[in-house]
């Protein structure tokens, strides 16, 4: 589904690896070793040479809002740019607020999370919150930068199902991860990254 | 009513104000005594100067000096426009979008006011176009320098926010709209509380020097209304232009935000 063939940078060396539907791929390695940069790359967020695709299709040949609602990355610390959660899902699709009752509920937070106030959230609220955000627009690839290193051992089991459930969709995932007890519940295969090299394990 | 003139005893009796300016600062311990005085010679030896430059301009009546002249001035605006950026872009750039603005801007409203409204003859005679693009580029400046650096540190400040919604796969263009917005406002608001307030707070000082030298006030009055009309159009064009110039600086064709194109803060 996701083919990646010689993705570098100023960081990355040159990496090929694929992803496919349904699967979940972890991304593992030192701090600093090029985790986030290798997913941005994907993500079409930092400029990268080599050549990505969806389903055959090339990242170069769509426009890249295209591209990365497709391919949606999640950082690790999550950007907001309204006062309210529910702005932030409304402006992107009018059914999105519907879609977000039954996610946010899924993982333990209360529906009416919508109508709070972002500068009073928790980070591990505001960690599964935009991990809503990104779920409600149906993305065919998540890249998830650490999206449980705020969350609880209950809530982390929550954000897993979630993204269990997504996988049987056919969703692919990417997710870079520091638990190996985490990358073993959810990924058949890894990837480590050191120095901004990417090895398939 | 004849031009009072003033001798330099004069002066220097206004000059004794800054004395006690300074002795305050001492006595409290602000330590500003040593920026003021830098200040105030800096201001005595630098309109001096200009005042040579400027009697030497008009005998000369050259096209070509006045253009030079011209263009001397619009360095130092650009110059200064940069050294007011907190974040600058890379290379160039960061002289280049600022001074080619003002530029464009202030030679649009100058072209327009001197071949229409004012009409000296010659029309590019220096009497008339260095103390009016004077005026137009001072405030242009202002505006774009502070159009700038609000749109390159808002940048910065709200990477995660603008990023976010890049990821998510909405425009640059609408992830940076507020951004562009506050900078729009940051750099036209100066020159809109100045029109607003004029007359009633402060009486500008172009309007003040003419009704000092003699001008019916209601004559000197349409001149400042001119040179604001000019100077507003100015600063509007250059902002606009700047500030444009400089978010498409600061993404690609990729819509991605670029920040590895700005300096990294000294």
């Amino acid at each position: 589904m996701l083919t990646v063939e010689r993705l570098c940078n100023s960081v990355l060396k040159p990496a090929s690896f694929h992803v496919d539907g349904g699967e979940c791929v972890a991304v593992q390695g030192p701090s600093g070793a090029g985790k986030s940069v290798l997913l941005r790359a994907v993500a079409d967020l930092d400029p990268s040479d080599g050549d990505v695709r969806l389903d055959g299709a090339p990242r170069d040949g769509m426009p890249a809002p295209e591209w990365r609602r497709r391919v949606t990355y999640l950082a690790a610390e999550s950007g907001w740019w309204a006062d309210r959660v529910g702005d932030h899902f409304a402006v992107l699709d009018p059914t999105a607020p519907n879609k977000a009752v039954g996610l946010i509920e899924a993982l333990g937070l209360p529906g009416g999370a919508l109508d709070w106030l972002v500068a009073r959230l928790s980070t591990g609220e505001r960690q599964r919150l935009a991990l809503v955000r990104a779920l409600v627009q149906e993305p065919r690839v998540l890249l998830l930068d650490e999206p449980t290193s705020a969350l609880d051992l209950d809530a982390t089991a929550r954000v897993e199902t979630v993204l269990r459930h997504e996988m049987a969709r056919g969703v692919a995932v990417l997710i870079v991860t520091h638990s190996p007890a985490q990358a073993d519940r959810l990924a058949k295969r890894r990837l480590h990254v050191e120095a901004g090299e990417v090895r398939e394990l | 009513m004849p031009l009072i003139p003033l001798h330099y005893t004069d002066l220097a009796l206004a000059a004794l104000l800054l004395l006690v300016n300074g002795g305050l600062s001492v006595r409290m311990a602000l330590g500003l005594e040593r920026p003021l005085a830098i200040a105030a010679v800096r201001m005595v030896v630098q309109l001096s100067l200009v005042g040579l430059v400027l009697k030497q301009l008009f005998a000369l009546e050259s096209p070509w000096l006045t253009l030079a002249a011209a263009l001397v001035m619009l360095l130092f605006a650009g110059q200064e426009a940069m050294a007011r950026q907190e974040r600058r872009l890379v290379g160039w750039w960061a002289y280049g979008i600022g001074t080619g603005a003002m530029g464009f801007a202030a030679m649009l409203v100058m072209l327009l006011a001197l071949t229409t409204a004012i009409r000296p003859s010659p029309w590019w005679d220096a009497r008339y176009a260095i103390p009016l693009l004077g005026m137009v580029l001072g405030n242009a400046m202002s505006g774009v320098s502070l159009a700038l650096n609000t749109l390159t540190s808002a940048a910065v400040r709200e990477r995660a926010a603008i990023e976010a919604q890049l990821a998510l796969g909405r425009t640059l263009w609408t992830a940076l709209r507020p951004v562009l917005r506050h900078a729009l406002r940051t750099g036209l608001m100066p020159t809109i509380n100045s029109m607003a307030a004029t007359g009633v707070v402060a009486l500008p000082g172009m309007m003040t020097g003419q009704i000092l030298s003699g001008i019916d006030p209601s004559e000197a009055v349409k001149y400042q209304i001119l040179i604001m009309f000019l100077i507003a159009g100015a600063t509007g064009l250059g902002v606009l232009i700047a500030t444009l110039a400089a978010v498409r600086r600061l993404s690609d064709a990729r819509q991605r935000l670029r920040l590895d194109r700005l300096a990294q803060r000294r």
